[in-house]
């Protein structure tokens, strides 16, 4: 192909590219995915008929934790598209491996966490607490989960040279993606943990 | 014409071609003729769902197979009908109307096709088995009716499932839409100066965007409500079956408006073409689109004024949805006066417009007398409702699709269709929807409630039934007419050439049907109808040489693929758990072969 042809196909109106103005896109979609699954919530807070009731499971020390390396992992998202750019490769797969290790943390404290409620009584279909805690809290966890193995085959994608052409954009707009689960966390964390207290 | 436009090895006809094609105008005509296909079937459940109700206690039909042919009738018409003709124009028309050579992900494109049409098929996988197993909860899926405690068995879950795939598909080719039109438009094509077929288009987009997440979360909900044994519906131990009420009219509402904006957009192209003005008030066209979306978010409770929501908010939405009178009053005015003191031909597609005009206007109409709340009290679940939303979308929507077809299809095919039997569908089809909708009205007024199967002799509800009847059976003689009409001109309608209607906009400047590559020479844009502009304007206008060398991107079997995954995974809902993770079995590969397959020429 030559660099004209290039240069036209990927001229675009609006000087952003498909994917990450796709990306932008999609994020929309998703806060409307992600309102209804929190609307749900707020509207089953304290409607449960049985046990347990929020307060009587949720460990808000430990998800502390799990959420500071969740938004710590924003920050080496930014480090690994940072190291990208300036062509430093051997930054991008540090950071971008510290990041997918941020996400697997998260999720293994999701799974403790999920344990623990068993345990302690609250399952899915134990009341309308639980399935509406499960289902939201689930999804953000599916969200990380494809997230992360997204991380990896970037890094994967970097050892075999593939990421050589339009590595920046493909790291950009996966850090957006990445921001956007982690944002929506900060609300999750606000409106089932902290809410305990209200 | 078109030289080597694909990398060589792939073929350019037969089915494996279009099982991987990613041309946007191939995609298109998919999607507009399963839509046609999936409309037969709608329509035939009409008909039997009006020859039920042509006399008093009738036992044509009983009463589940009554239930469920008006659940598949609404389910089909609005999913598997309008939206999909729609995006077939979205798909065939928008690219050349913004002077872009493709969309902006092909790939997607193809994927979206391919759920859509698997989500039909399993929808429709239902009629397969008896009559216990087809969908019987209305289109709207009211819970609790939707519990396993109420409708055991697989029927609610085929209405589940395909509604999830359905909106998946629209989901993702809503992303798709936006990005194209934002970002794919030719040098000189401002927002401004878009066709307002485009317009409505990218509004249309916006509005799947974020409705579709919402009922995405409610079937989820009501799913495992069945499987999981979740309690979201279940009023026993806290849920609220009002919530799925307001979940599903939060999308349910702006759906009505991704229903009848393309077709406004087709009509406001129509009508300036056959007038041979420009289109009056263009800028208040557009803001009017944009305010009926961004109005229509929030009106979703007026299908819910008598749940008892209390006066002041049946008083918001009330007020809400009358201030979408507003907007659409521009609009009417706007076509009107388009037309106004213009040469006017009236060709079938122009007829076409103008019955959508008027028609619209009727369901409109009724539609501002139920925005009040003790109105609506009267009228909520009678047959008054039932004329009302489909002189919007038969009314409305039907015939704006069909200008779009009579208008477009010369473009489409090459051939034009035949005029006289276009008129003479046009004018059955007038006699046969005022007729069949008309005197529903007064059966509402009556007292006359909807989804019932059969009613008692004696409450003066014969007379309108039978006309209202007969009036269906002329609707199916217009349609007869119609298929008539493009299987024939299929084969020998007269050839259209590049601009048969002395057209306004990008895609007349090309020949009919387009070459692959769409331009040749990506066009310049100077004006709004950009191409009249050139052609009587500043006369500059050249037809496009006849040879082009343009890389494309290579057709590819993984968006097929997927598709089959996800349905596969969706499919285990109904046909056995099994077969989920053997949709994931075919998914992952097949995502991994997408992401590494070499795609651009």
């Amino acid at each position: 192909m030559s660099d004209a042809t290039h240069a036209e196909h990927h001229h675009t109106s609006l000087d952003v590219d498909n994917r990450k103005l796709g990306m932008w896109l999609l994020i929309a979609s998703e806060c409307m995915l992600f309102g209804s699954l929190i609307v749900t919530y707020m509207i089953y807070r304290g409607q449960s008929v049985t046990g347990p009731q929020p307060a009587e499971v949720l460990d808000i020390p430990v998800t502390t934790v799990s959420t500071f390396v969740l938004l710590m992992s924003s920050f080496s998202i930014v480090l690994a598209l940072a190291g990208i750019q300036r062509g430093d490769i051997a930054a991008f797969r540090r950071w971008i491996l510290i990041t997918a290790l941020g996400g697997l943390t998260f999720l293994g404290f999701q799974a403790f966490e999920f344990t623990e409620f068993v345990h302690k009584g609250l399952g899915l279909t134990t009341n309308v607490f639980g399935g509406s805690f499960f289902m939201l809290t689930g999804t953000h966890g599916t969200h990380v989960a494809v997230g992360v193995i997204w991380l990896l085959s970037l890094y994967f994608s970097s050892l075999r040279g593939r990421l050589v052409e339009d590595g920046p954009l493909k790291v950009d707009t996966m850090a957006l993606y990445w921001h956007f689960v982690d944002v929506i966390w900060i609300v999750i964390f606000t409106v089932v943990y902290l809410f305990v207290y209200v | 014409m078109t030289e080597a436009a694909l990398s060589p090895g792939y073929a350019k006809s037969g089915l494996w071609s279009w099982l991987t094609t990613v041309d946007h105008k191939r995609i298109g005509i998919l999607y507009g003729v399963t839509a046609l296909l999936f409309a037969v079937v709608a329509g035939i459940e009409a008909m039997l769902i009006r020859t039920q109700l042509i006399v008093p206690d009738n036992d044509f039909l009983g009463a589940d197979t009554f239930n469920a042919l008006f659940t598949m009738h609404g389910t089909t018409m609005i999913f598997m009908f309008v939206m999909p003709i729609n995006a077939a124009f979205f798909n065939f028309i928008v690219p050349l109307q913004i002077g872009a050579r493709d969309v902006a992900f092909p790939r997607l494109n193809a994927l979206s096709y391919w759920i859509f049409l698997f989500g039909g098929l399993l929808f429709h996988s239902a009629f397969l088995h008896g009559v216990v197993a087809w969908p019987r909860v209305g289109w709207f899926g009211y819970a609790n009716l939707t519990s396993s405690q109420f409708t055991p068995g697989v029927a609610t879950d085929y209405w589940i499932i395909s509604l999830q795939l359905l909106g998946l598909a629209s989901l993702i080719a809503s992303i798709n839409f936006i990005a194209t039109i934002l970002n794919m438009r030719a040098p000189g094509m401002t927002p401004m100066r878009m066709p307002l077929f485009t317009w409505t288009t990218l509004i249309t987009n916006f509005l799947l965007l974020l409705a579709l997440p919402v009922i995405t979360v409610a079937l989820f909900q009501v799913l495992f409500d069945r499987h999981f044994g979740t309690h979201f519906f279940d009023p026993n131990a806290g849920g609220s079956v009002i919530l799925w009420q307001h979940l599903f009219w939060v999308f349910g509402h702006p759906e009505v408006y991704i229903l009848i904006l393309p077709p406004m957009g087709m009509v406001s192209d129509v009508i300036p073409t056959f007038s041979r003005k420009p289109l009056f008030g263009y800028p208040a066209m557009v803001y009017a689109s944009s305010a009926i979306a961004f109005l229509g978010f929030g009106v979703w409770a007026h299908h819910m004024f008598t749940v008892g929501l209390g006066p002041m908010a049946n008083a918001i939405f009330s007020a809400v949805t009358m201030l979408i009178a507003i907007p659409t009053g521009v609009k009417i005015f706007n076509w009107i006066s388009t037309a106004w003191g213009g040469s006017l031909r009236m060709t079938t597609a122009m007829l076409f417009a103008m019955g959508f005009i008027a028609e619209f206007t009727i369901g409109g109409l009724s539609g501002i007398m139920h925005a009040s709340p003790p109105i609506d009290y009267q009228q909520q679940d009678s047959y008054f409702v039932v004329a009302h939303f489909h002189y919007v979308l038969v009314g409305g929507a039907v015939f704006g699709i069909m200008a779009g077809i009579y208008y477009w299809f010369p473009k489409i095919t090459g051939r034009l269709l035949n005029e006289t039997l276009g008129k003479t569908q046009f004018w059955l089809m007038v006699v046969g929807v005022n007729l069949t909708f008309f005197p529903q009205h007064f059966l509402g007024v009556d007292g006359m409630p909807r989804r019932i199967y059969t009613y008692p002799a004696g409450f003066n509800f014969e007379t309108w039934n039978f006309w209202s009847t007969m009036g269906a059976y002329i609707t199916a003689a217009a349609m007869l007419v119609f298929v008539y009409n493009v299987l024939t001109s299929l084969r020998s309608g007269a050839v259209a050439g590049p601009d048969p209607w002395d057209a306004r906009t990008l895609e007349w400047a090309i020949a009919s049907p387009p070459p692959e590559y769409n331009f040749a020479t990506l066009p310049q844009v100077q004006a709004r109808d950009d191409f009249w502009y050139r052609k009587h304007e500043a006369k500059t206008f050249q037809p496009e040489p006849e040879h082009a060398h343009v890389e494309l991107p290579n057709p590819t079997f993984w968006p097929f693929m997927v598709a089959v995954g996800i349905t596969l995974m969706g499919a285990g809902f109904i046909y056995g758990y099994w077969l989920s993770p053997l949709g994931l079995l075919v998914l992952f590969p097949s995502i991994w072969g997408w992401s590494f397959a070499k795609f651009e020429g």
